[in-house]
């Protein structure tokens, strides 16, 4: 009797009950850690919070006006402007070309794509350490200063060297090998999906194969995947952090320049003082422009229009 | 301007030599590619002076396998211990965010319900909020619980990815229907229908997404630096950014570990490398 009755309330066709089964885990767990985080920073914001996590001084928008009116904020914005500047069409040509070359390849095709994309599997830590303590290095045995040393050129500082900023170099550079290989990997999926007639029409038509072929067909083509591999480089570039941290932190703390917003806003919320309060208002201050600027992306590029 | 016409023995001659530059291209960039992991490798196996010698060479005077040991062996590195700790958040958050996701991603495709919408907005809404941005409200609910340095405060908060669920409830949307039907002429009910039909004949995706997310877990930092404040709670990626920036160690044991901490990621790309670059491809949001 007992067992028929929770089958009656298990059965398939109880579908309400069913639906929150599987999916309820999921929602009840993103709200938690997302969408209750969230409102809390919000409300944190607006409030005075040195070490506390549930502060009584309401200060209003100060703490938004203080991360506006902070240089060190402002400046580390710059930072991040100028790094994506930097690093989205660097990726973008390099990851496309590494495409267009290794989907061309009729032998280790395989070989080429594992080895362009064998930097995923290394993280941004391990990176780091190699670019600032093995290639980078300020001191004698570094490579770059090695090679630089062939050529009888003055060794070079590195991290360490702001004007002109060599660092920029460093930094650009770490990311750029990390991950090419990825974005290689979806232009890659991106040129199979093009039909081979395209390329038959176009050779009846007389376009000569290389520029021609790929300015017409290739490059119009793969606007879909561009589109995505753009709107994902300035996305990952906004959440910069972990090269930057490892690269130019040290025993002293971290130099005033080449500090992203992410860096800044762990320093301030969870360094000396743990102002929790600041450090909401400037990640709000950041996730809204974060938003801003994927949404004027997205509609720039028209993401989403149905015109293939 | 039209190029004056070439005779084919001209032309097949210019594309053998373009077929050959790009060959050339190839092989150098794959060695730039390559020369961090000889780095890396190099070093570790190097004694300390050879490392911090002035006179630099490609290739160390000799190679000391005990480098090896002799991380294993010293009392001011915690190495085992930030391997034990980062295998057991990968392994656990792994397995973890494949069963969240894929049972949310199995429910919104395929149990008709009247909210489902609004419930695939509501996940799709949180990939608007970058999740390093929030690592400020979510350490102070995470530390308001009383996770901070703890497994669960590791684990837990990364567990629910809406890409994830993404990527397997368009993954389910395609799968075969007729799978389903026979199931359900045979009286299964949806949960035995998913883990005896639908799980079995999905392990590309679940590999796919699995991989992806073993390494996310395995090399992320920001998070596990700020939950992971006590030394026992480390994980690999913090150890190694705590002796970087703080200069205590050798650098030839620095190295070592370095190089250590790449060997299990190094071990999942070899043996899953297909499945992670369809996985890519899947999550390349462009279809």
């Amino acid at each position: 009797m007992r067992g028929t009755c929770v089958r009656g309330l298990l059965g398939p066709q109880n579908r309400h009950l069913w639906f929150w089964i599987f999916i309820g885990p999921f929602v009840l767990g993103l709200t938690l850690f997302t969408y209750v985080p969230l409102a809390w920073s919000v409300y944190l914001s607006f409030f005075d919070a040195h070490n506390t996590v549930s502060p009584t001084d309401f200060v209003g928008l100060d703490n938004y006006a203080a991360m506006l009116g902070d240089d060190a904020f402002t400046d580390s914005l710059v930072t991040f402007l100028v790094f994506t500047a930097f690093i989205v069409p660097a990726t973008y040509a390099l990851s496309l070309s590494l495409a267009l070359m290794v989907n061309r390849l009729r032998w280790a095709q395989a070989f080429f794509r594992s080895v362009f994309f064998l930097p995923v599997a290394c993280s941004y830590v391990v990176a780091a350490l190699i670019w600032k303590m093995s290639i980078f290095n300020g001191v004698r045995f570094g490579l770059a200063n090695t090679v630089l040393d062939w050529f009888g050129a003055d060794q070079i500082a590195w991290l360490s060297t702001t004007d002109p900023p060599w660092y920029w170099l460093v930094i650009v550079t770490v990311r750029l090998w990390l991950q090419a290989g990825f974005y290689m990997v979806l232009f890659l999926a991106g040129l199979q999906r093009i039909s081979p007639r395209l390329y038959e029409a176009a050779a009846v038509d007389g376009a000569r194969p290389g520029w021609q072929v790929f300015r017409h067909i290739t490059f119009p083509q793969l606007r879909a995947t561009s589109v995505a591999v753009v709107l994902l480089l300035v996305i990952n570039a906004f959440q910069a952090f972990d090269e930057f941290y490892n690269l130019l932190s040290d025993s002293r703390g971290y130099p005033p320049y080449a500090r992203p917003p992410l860096v800044y806003l762990y320093y301030t919320a969870l360094g000396q003082g743990q102002n929790l309060g600041l450090g909401s208002a400037g990640a709000v201050i950041l996730a809204l422009i974060i938003a801003v600027v994927t949404v004027v992306q997205a509609r720039w590029f028209g993401l989403g229009r149905k015109d293939d | 301007m039209p190029t004056p016409p070439k005779s084919r023995d001209v032309r097949d001659a210019l594309v053998g030599v373009g077929r050959a530059v790009r060959l050339v291209l190839l092989l150098a960039l794959a060695l730039v590619f390559l020369i961090p992991f000889y780095l890396l490798v190099r070093n570790g196996l190097s004694s300390e002076a050879d490392i911090t010698s002035p006179g630099w060479t490609f290739f160390p005077g000799e190679l000391h396998w005990s480098n090896v040991r002799e991380l294993f062996d010293d009392p001011n590195v915690p190495m085992a211990h930030a391997l034990l700790n980062s295998s057991l958040i990968a392994v656990l958050t792994t397995v973890g965010t494949l069963l969240l996701a894929s049972l949310a991603g199995y429910g919104l495709a395929r149990i008709p319900y009247a909210y489902a919408n609004v419930v695939f907005y509501w996940i799709l809404g949180t990939l608007m909020v970058p999740a390093a941005v929030t690592f400020v409200p979510s350490f102070v609910l995470v530390s308001s619980l009383g996770w901070v340095s703890t497994l669960r405060g590791l684990v837990v908060p990364t567990l629910f990815s809406a890409v994830a669920a993404f990527i397997f409830r368009q993954y389910f949307l395609g799968f075969p229907r007729e799978l389903e039907d026979a199931a359900r002429v045979d009286g299964l009910g949806y949960w035995r229908t998913y883990w005896r039909v639908v799980v079995p004949n999905s392990r590309p995706v679940f590999a796919a997404v699995g991989t992806i997310v073993f390494i996310g877990a395995w090399n992320s930092f920001l998070w596990p630096l700020v939950i992971g404040q006590d030394r026992d709670a480390w994980t690999v990626q913090v150890a190694l950014s705590t002796f970087t920036t703080a200069q205590t160690v050798n650098l030839h044991e620095l190295f070592m570990a370095a190089a250590v901490s790449i060997v299990p990621l190094l071990v999942v790309f070899l043996v899953l490398q297909r499945y992670i670059v369809t996985g890519v491809e899947r999550t390349g949001i462009d279809d």
